[in-house]
């Protein structure tokens, strides 16, 4: 079935279709309308899931943990600063092997306080062992959510689904709604090995002295390394049953590329407008939009851009005292294999600046006039 | 148009809390028939006879409508994140005890984000002054439930409605230990704006609660009318009730408000207690903290 809906509430169909069972949030502007939507499906029955609009986004994920504790597939949204209130919980829910399902409007941090996109929230919590999707489009929403689901529960690791501010989660598009008994095929009942019960009483959360930590990190490490190649069959069989395969970039027009854009989320759209426009003019650009984030597909990104002379990463977000974030991810994607060819860094649209094709043509210009950056980061479009 | 009437004074009419205001940030966001600003124009009015010291005074909020309003006030003013206004102000008033800290947001932002500070604050008697607008919903995002939604009313995320309890806030921060409770509402302007000026005077945690109609999101949703109404609401269902049990004064669905002066007692703050206690303990080698 199609429908046109918002990037929001196609965060709610993925939780629905997903038959998310435990809901808490707390509201957060631009991320409100993915829990009224789910709230008023708990409330007439569409959805059989208990919700709570809770007192914060740290009780959001601590409930979201409990729920999850118990065996129950649990969702929550928030988005910038509510995300940053959970980073504690964060690291609980990946510590403790339980794999709720996030969506995260990415929304600049404050202050000066702000509502529009850039990454920054979302890229905080890098370390925090969760996995990390970037979506681009209302579509990619909705089928990421079905299979974070899947993935996080094979891998006993939490999902982050994250989406710009505006750009996404408040344009509608048209998107085609899976079928819900096929989801039901592709995703069964969230059935952990081992959950909170009376039946079967064990301790969970205890004190870990320096004999045993280090492992439960080992362990959680090798099923994060575990979680690409998860991705990419779990995608496969979702393709099988839906026609569409998520993957972990998406790559366009790299194989012949002089110069490859690295992006991602909305932005990496408008790239693909870009590199259209400048492929007219016979310059030789391609654009590879990373959809998985954490863990970093190292591997596929080294292989799409082994063949160009140049690297441009556009990065919606920076590290203080550092580059753009992508760009260091690049860099140590490629550093020791093959030529180390020049990773241009380039940094633009924070705070919800526009990033328009003009944009990735100025990105693109600066990467032609120079064999190499000179700069760790070239900005684009800031006032000086 | 002729020379006589060319002499006429075509200014504006001045606004007598202009001076308190930061006009250049105006126009302000709130909605037509919202009751944020009425207790804005409440407050620059008690602080106008207050005989506060205004370089002395200083403006914490939240987020949310009610948040907005220290960018809005012409005093040192410090908008600071989502449940931690309280916390900042602490901070404020122990690196300074010189300031009056007023914090000044909303019911979502103080009572459920916040609500653990608001106990503690309480608690301490920290002194300062807490004008909370309570609109029963979260406004600025779309009118979610609250810890403060009477059971019953509708809200984004109750589409049938609240069954959560509410708070009832004037027992909440007496329980807590606030040394001043008031409840007033946006019709009540000359009773808020006094309130607001005792509980500015008054030494110690001063809790002043004051019902503002939210027209776009509280009332439009539960089909109340628009401001006019929910003020003709407030004018037809108040009852004063100076010194009334708080416990009583639970607020229910479109029912009855109790509004009035419910404590007024006096203990020491959190600064007082610190520096009598110190000085029993270490006697003269102690020297009382002054910021």
């Amino acid at each position: 079935m199609k429908k046109v809906i918002m990037g929001n509430h196609a965060l709610s169909y993925g939780a629905m279709l997903s038959r998310s069972q435990v809901i808490a949030a707390y509201p957060i502007t631009p991320q409100t309308q993915v829990v009224e939507l789910l709230s008023e499906m708990c409330a007439d029955g569409t959805l059989n899931a208990k919700f709570i609009k809770v007192e914060s986004e740290h009780s959001a994920m601590a409930a979201c943990i409990g729920a999850s504790a118990a065996g129950a597939r649990a969702f929550t949204a928030t988005s910038s600063q509510g995300l940053a209130l959970m980073h504690e919980m964060l690291h609980w829910a990946s510590g403790g092997r339980l794999p709720v399902v996030l969506g995260n409007i990415n929304r600049a941090m404050a202050p000066g306080w702000t509502i529009w996109t850039d990454q920054n929230d979302s890229l905080s919590q890098r370390d925090t062992g969760w996995i990390q999707f970037y979506c681009a489009s209302n579509q990619e929403v909705v089928d990421t959510v079905i299979q974070a689901f899947k993935v996080s529960e094979a891998l006993a690791i939490p999902s982050m689904v994250v989406l710009d501010a505006f750009a996404l989660s408040h344009t509608y598009e048209v998107v085609d709604i899976p079928d819900q008994a096929k989801v039901d095929a592709y995703l069964p009942p969230f059935n952990p090995p081992y959950r909170v019960t009376p039946d079967d009483p064990r301790a969970f959360g205890g004190l870990t002295g320096p004999e045993h930590y280090m492992e439960l990190r080992f362990k959680l490490q090798k099923d994060m390394e575990k979680v690409l190649e998860m991705i990419e069959r779990t995608g496969r069989e979702y393709e099988k049953q839906f026609g569409r395969y998520l993957g972990l970039v998406d790559d366009y027009l790299c194989d012949d590329a002089e110069i490859i854009l690295v992006t991602s989320g909305t932005a990496g759209y408008t790239a693909h407008v870009a590199v259209d426009e400048m492929r007219d003019h016979g310059l030789k650009v391609g654009n590879l939009r990373i959809k998985v984030f954490r863990p970093f597909p190292f591997e596929i990104v080294r292989r799409l851009t082994q063949s160009a002379k140049k690297i441009a990463v556009v990065d919606r977000n920076i590290s203080y005292g550092h580059h753009g974030i992508f760009a260091q991810e690049l860099k140590s994607a490629i550093y020791g294999h093959g030529d180390c060819k020049p990773v241009f860094g380039f940094i633009a649209g924070l705070g919800g600046r526009d990033i328009t094709p003009a944009s990735f043509r100025e990105v693109v210009d600066f990467t032609i006039s120079h064999d190499r950056p000179e700069e760790e980061i070239i900005w684009i479009g800031v006032k000086k | 148009m002729t020379e006589e009437s060319m002499d006429i004074d075509m200014s504006m009419p001045t606004n007598t809390v202009e001076e308190f205001l930061r006009m250049e940030r105006m126009p302000h966001i709130w909605c037509p028939g919202c009751g944020i600003g009425t207790t804005v124009n409440c407050f620059a009015h008690a602080l106008e006879t207050s005989g506060l010291d205004l370089k002395k005074v200083s403006i914490v909020s939240g987020i949310g409508c009610t948040g907005r309003v220290a960018g809005y006030l012409k005093l040192d003013s410090f908008h600071t994140t989502h449940g931690r206004a309280l916390p900042f102000a602490t901070g404020l008033k122990l690196a300074n005890p010189d300031l009056k800290v007023v914090v000044y947001s909303g019911d979502g932002d103080l009572t459920a984000i916040g609500g653990n500070h608001f106990i503690h604050a309480a608690r301490r008697n920290v002194d300062m002054t807490v004008i909370l607008i309570n609109n029963f919903i979260y406004g600025m995002t779309g009118g979610q439930v609250a810890p403060t939604t009477p059971i019953g009313a509708t809200a984004s995320t109750t589409p049938y409605g609240n069954f959560e309890e509410p708070f009832n806030l004037p027992y909440l921060a007496e329980s807590c230990g606030a040394v001043y409770v008031a409840r007033w509402t946006a019709y009540h302007v000359r009773h808020a704006t006094k309130a607001i000026k005792d509980a500015l005077r008054k030494r110690g945690f001063s809790f002043v609660e004051i019902l503002a109609p939210c027209p776009t999101l509280y009332s439009r949703r539960n089909r109340l009318g628009d401001g006019l109404d929910q003020m003709k609401f407030y004018r037809d269902n108040s009852e004063v009730k100076n010194d009334a049990d708080t416990k009583t004064v639970g607020l229910s669905f479109q029912g009855k408000v109790i509004v009035g002066k419910f404590v007024d007692k006096d203990k020491p703050t959190y600064l007082d207690s610190m520096n009598a206690f110190y000085a029993q303990k270490f006697g003269d080698k102690y020297s009382p903290y002054k910021g």
